[in-house]
Formats: structure tokens, C-alpha cells, sequence
């Protein structure tokens, strides 16, 4: 059973709901204090495209978020309603692609071709000219374990997310 | 922790200090005060992100917009950031090739002089 299980509506506005109280479960867990920075980032960016992913599929449904606390690892789950695997990019090899190979960034070409176009964007979306899954990139570069799997029945996509936070925690049991 | 944002003339530069947390809920202030800026002629900026608590992947999105907006006026758009916490997600993403980050505003506007 989780240790902190979170059910909430697919609005931008909880997406901080859900930050800040992995923020506070972590802490409790006795996590790194540089792990919790991860946690933060990485639980606001799977919610943020939970959210986007369900407002376009199925806007009544809710976003879930399963926090799991065991004295060797902090696992945090996000759950989305929409198509399996919207909103993720894989690589050629299966697994996520990272930031840099998404943003095809190379030093001597500032020009990314994802934000190079002249299209007027003033009425997108405020992530408008993001390649979508960057979040997900994001995600990658921060947390030690990431697995992406479609969710039960074929709905939606699971984004399981596990830091090791076992060997250096030593605050972890008088945190308790 | 909300969003602050004030502003300021430094010579032909804009300088922008950010504060709080910069999210997916907070972006769209920053954007608007971004557009507004290169709508009324101030082509260059300086974003102060010393006092910034959180910056997501949205709060990006909303810079690197900024920045194709000053540049589509050959402006510029520099940064300021010590905080490694922040200066890591612009590593991450490889945005540190995209954005000059400066450790100082002095330091900003004379890069840009």
C-alpha cells in the first residue's frame, strides 16, 4: 500500500498541490535534502502532462499519484487517463530520449529547430514550442529509475519514478 | 510562494528580477510581462533569476519564447542565475548552450555592451 496516495482533478493549479506534498512526504521519508529538489521538479513535470494528457482525452478524469516510501528507495507514481503512451517520446532504442538528443541542441547551432519557426504562438499554450516529452527528458536527467508502462486495461500511461535514496539517507531513521 | 516580478531601466537594457516559483500556474504572468516588454520596445533583457524557488519545464518554455521574440529584433536576452539547483535544469536540458547566464546583472550588461 503506498504511503501517500493523491487523487485530484485535471486543472493546472493542483499540480502544485501535488508538489508540495511529495515535498512534505519526502521530507518525512528522509530523503537527501538534493533528492527532494529532484522529487520536486520531477512530481511537478509528470502532473503537468498528466494534466495536459487528460484534459485532452478524458477532462473529468483525475490525475493519481501514489507516493511509496521504503527504507531503501522513494517511489513516486503518476497516472494519466488519456491514450496509452500520449505525450511520450521514445528513442530508437526504447527508452526515453534525453533533453539534448530531443533538443537536438549542438553548440554551434543555437537555432533549435523547435522553436525556430515563425509561426505566432501569443494564443498556445504557454509550453507552445516545446517538443512534447520534454518533460518527460527532464524527468530522465533527474530521477534514478524512470519506467513508462501503459496503464491497466490499455488506459493511459504510468510514469514510475524511484530514487535510491537507501545508502546516503543517514537521517532516515531518526527522521522517523 | 507566488510569482514577484519587477523591472527596470538599466541604460538600453530591461532589467527583469523574477522571484518565487516559476510553474506551469505562475508562467503565463512571466510570459505576459515578456511580451509586453518586447511589445513596447525592450528589446534587451536581463532576467535576474537569483530569487527564483522553483523554475519547471514550463517557466522554460516561457524564457526560450522570450527569447525568440527579442531575437526576432536582433535584441538579446541574457540570465542570472548562481543557484546551481536552477543552473542544473538549464543543463539539463542542454539550454545552457541556448541562453548566456551571467553570475551578476553588472556582469550581464557589460557582456552585452
Amino acid at each position: 500500500m503506498p504511503t501517500v496516495e493523491l487523487r485530484f482533478a485535471a486543472l493546472n493549479g493542483h499540480v502544485r498541490t501535488a508538489r508540495m506534498i511529495a515535498t512534505a512526504v519526502s521530507r518525512r521519508a528522509g530523503v537527501p535534502a538534493g533528492a527532494t529538489d529532484e522529487i520536486k521538479l520531477a512530481v511537478t513535470e509528470a502532473c503537468a502532462r498528466a494534466v495536459r494528457v487528460n484534459r485532452r482525452h478524458a477532462p473529468d478524469s483525475p490525475v493519481h499519484v501514489a507516493l511509496v516510501d521504503t527504507p531503501d528507495t522513494f517511489t513516486i507514481t503518476v497516472v494519466d487517463c488519456g491514450r496509452a503512451g500520449d505525450e511520450v517520446a521514445p528513442g530508437p532504442d526504447g527508452g526515453l530520449v534525453t533533453a539534448s538528443t530531443l533538443l537536438d541542441l549542438e553548440p554551434e547551432a543555437a537555432d533549435p529547430p523547435w522553436w525556430s519557426d515563425t509561426t505566432d504562438d501569443d494564443s498556445a499554450e504557454d509550453s507552445a514550442g516545446f517538443p512534447p516529452g520534454l518533460g518527460l527528458a527532464l524527468i530522465e536527467g533527474l530521477v534514478d529509475e524512470v519506467e513508462i508502462s501503459r496503464g491497466p486495461d490499455g488506459v493511459g500511461t504510468v510514469v514510475a519514478m524511484t530514487w535510491h535514496t537507501g545508502v546516503e539517507a543517514a537521517p532516515y531513521e531518526t527522521a522517523r | 510562494m507566488d510569482l514577484s516580478l519587477t523591472t527596470r531601466q538599466e541604460g538600453n537594457h530591461t532589467v527583469v528580477v523574477v522571484g518565487g516559483e516559476i510553474d506551469v500556474y505562475t508562467a503565463p504572468k512571466l510570459r505576459e510581462q515578456l511580451i509586453d516588454l518586447v511589445s513596447g520596445g525592450s528589446y534587451h533583457l536581463v532576467v535576474d533569476m537569483e530569487g527564483v524557488e522553483f523554475l519547471d519545464s514550463t517557466g522554460l518554455g516561457v524564457l526560450v519564447g522570450g527569447l525568440k521574440r527579442v531575437r526576432a529584433h536582433e535584441g538579446s536576452l541574457r540570465l542570472v542565475c548562481t543557484q546551481e539547483r536552477i543552473l542544473k535544469i538549464f543543463r539539463i536540458t542542454g539550454l545552457t548552450k541556448v541562453f548566456p547566464i551571467h553570475s551578476s546583472i553588472e556582469e550581464a550588461l557589460a557582456a552585452s555592451e
